[in-house]
């Protein structure tokens, strides 16, 4: 003990020197605090913007119950939307935003989740090659452009098809089914590229046939990825505004048929965002659609990360 | 450096008693693209006995042992003749599954489905249309006893096989293969991934699993080559040099190659 005190006295000076060589700020030091800096900046402005719009929208949105004293179980359940006369039943909207979603999904699925196991199975160098760019162009494609389309081609042959204007549901359905095909498609691309080569390998030397290893193996294991795609590809269909508006109709009134005019809760949103006044009811009646959105936005997230969380406790040990 | 050794200078047994062979390759080469990766095999695999295939790595070992139940498909390019049963299975015309069925194999990475240890078993033998229950039972219980597992899981069958053990997993792989009930099993490096014990309870178990099939390991453990297997074939840069009854080669290569990586050379 006491050598070791004695050496340390012997070193004083010395470890003087080193004390303030080491607490000494370098340019190291400070390029780490910068950065730090920077990025605690950004994520502050992220996290202010995003908690803003979260209150902007949430204090317009209940305005409606909150000072026009409208019921929420009225919005909710009500058929009947007139804002201009006090009548706010969104339900028509929210049925229309439902139907167009989930019956997009419905249709674009089987084809999204045909043509990636096409592009990572059956021919993963054509896929590479071909597909995977026309997808991600279909991606860029503006939704004026689709909606455009729609009315076009897609509107006009339903008109001849079934009869009516042929401006409704089934329209919509099929202008979202395009729009959300290539967001399921390259997102179950993916899924289905991350599971494991090994369990293909094992699966084709039991004697299993190619049809079964990618149904019963490489589908069973990319389940979670594959539901978490379809989510997106909804969450995406949910809120698309502009091309739905193109081709639904716009009537604010329940939906008795695929083929008669309708509206979702995007395109009543654009459709009546001119015409109203800041802080009366027609004004305050949108927000509360917005509010909608926000909500099953979120809902649509809530759902992906509890999937994605599943799917990880499955592949642990 | 590696030393040059000549490719012209090889000592192959032939092990020609046709009535106890289980499979045999003639002048059986396998390309990569451009890359030529395997060299005239000539090889003959006696029934009910294990036969290590050793070799450095890229010595072509496991590329050889792949084409064999014709893994390689759609990945390289086999040529030459595959015998089995007296049929050559490397031709067009062969149901592949139907061979894989008969000729089964156990990776180096231990690679159970991320599914209970029963699924495990059974789903190749659903695959292969089996359906009664009772029949599947049976085999799941014979199949983990051949692996040496059952006593450890048998209560446990529903559990997840990624729940296992290293070495559980391999066991539980090579009772996935032994279920369908083939009568050659390929391992390419099965205990490479796992801890000695584990590796020993593998080895003991190939040794009873020898009974009742014809077994070809790639192994890099020379070790584990000379515990376990009868005779013992080494490759070099693609090329088969020697093939010869385990304790013969050990004690008395005949090459130059074979007795530099036996002697720890290279390799």
């Amino acid at each position: 003990m006491e050598q070791t005190n004695f050496q340390l006295k012997k070193q004083d000076a010395q470890s003087h020197e080193w004390e303030t060589q080491l607490h000494h700020a370098t340019k190291a030091t400070r390029e780490d605090w910068i950065g730090r800096g920077i990025s605690y900046f950004c994520i502050g402005i992220i996290i202010l913007v995003v908690a803003s719009m979260l209150w902007f929208i949430t204090s317009k949105g209940i305005a409606t119950f909150t000072q026009n004293h409208v019921s929420l179980w009225k919005f909710l359940s009500g058929t009947n939307w007139a804002p201009d006369q006090g009548q706010i039943g969104a339900l028509p909207m929210i049925v229309g935003s439902f139907a167009v979603t989930f019956a997009a999904a419905i249709v674009a699925t089987p084809f999204a989740v045909g043509t990636a196991i096409f592009m990572t199975e059956i021919s993963p160098n054509k896929g590479r090659k071909f597909l995977q760019p026309v997808i991600e162009l279909l991606v860029g494609i503006p939704s004026v452009v689709y909606g455009f389309i729609g009315l076009a081609v897609i509107v006009p042959f339903m008109r001849h098809l079934v009869g009516g204007s042929g401006f409704g549901i089934i329209s919509a359905t099929f202008v979202l089914f395009v729009m959300v095909l290539p967001t399921i498609t390259s997102m179950t691309v993916d899924s289905l590229r991350a599971v494991p080569r090994f369990y293909k390998e094992a699966s084709l030397a039991l004697g299993a046939t190619r049809w079964q290893t990618v149904s019963r193996v490489i589908l069973r294991s990319a389940t979670s990825g594959i539901l978490t795609a379809v989510i997106f590809g909804m969450a995406r269909a949910f809120g698309e505004a502009l091309a739905v508006q193109m081709v639904i109709g716009n009537a604010a009134i329940m939906p008795k048929n695929l083929i008669s005019p309708a509206s979702t809760l995007t395109s009543q949103l654009t459709t009546g965002i001119g015409d109203t006044i800041d802080g009366t009811l027609p004004n305050n009646a949108l927000w509360s659609l917005a509010l909608i959105l926000l909500l099953m936005s979120l809902f649509f997230n809530a759902i992906v990360r509890v999937i994605a969380k599943r799917g990880q406790l499955k592949h642990e040990r | 450096m590696l030393k040059q050794y000549s490719f012209e200078e090889t000592a192959v047994q032939t092990f020609d008693d046709k009535t106890s062979l289980a499979m045999k390759t003639e002048n059986m080469q396998v390309f990569y693209g451009e890359n030529h990766a395997m060299f005239d095999a000539n090889l003959a695999f006696p029934k009910n006995q294990i036969t290590a295939l050793i070799g450095a790595s890229g010595s072509g070992k496991s590329t050889y042992l792949r084409s064999l139940n014709r893994m390689n498909d759609g990945i390289a390019t086999v040529t030459g003749k595959i015998w089995y049963h007296g049929v050559n299975i490397n031709e067009p015309g062969v149901n592949i599954y139907e061979i894989r069925r008969h000729i089964g194999m156990v990776f180096q990475r231990p690679n159970p489905f991320a599914k209970s240890i029963r699924e495990n078993i059974v789903y190749a033998l659903r695959a292969n249309g089996l359906k009664k229950k009772a029949e599947l039972e049976e085999r799941i219980e014979q199949s983990l006893k051949g692996a040496a597992l059952w006593d450890e899981v048998k209560d446990n069958l529903d559990k997840s096989a990624l729940s296992l053990s290293g070495g559980q997993q391999q066991r539980l792989c090579i009772a996935r293969s032994i279920a369908m009930a083939p009568d050659v099993l390929l391992l390419d490096e099965p205990c490479s991934a796992l801890d000695p014990i584990s590796t020993v309870k593998v080895e003991e178990t190939l040794l009873e699993l020898q009974k009742k099939y014809t077994i070809i390991i790639v192994t890099h453990n020379m070790q584990q080559a000379s515990r376990i297997s009868s005779q013992c074939a080494f490759f070099h840069l693609g090329h088969i040099m020697e093939y010869a009854p385990t304790g013969t080669m050990f004690s008395n290569p005949q090459i130059p190659v074979t007795q530099d990586y036996i002697a720890g050379s290279f390799g």
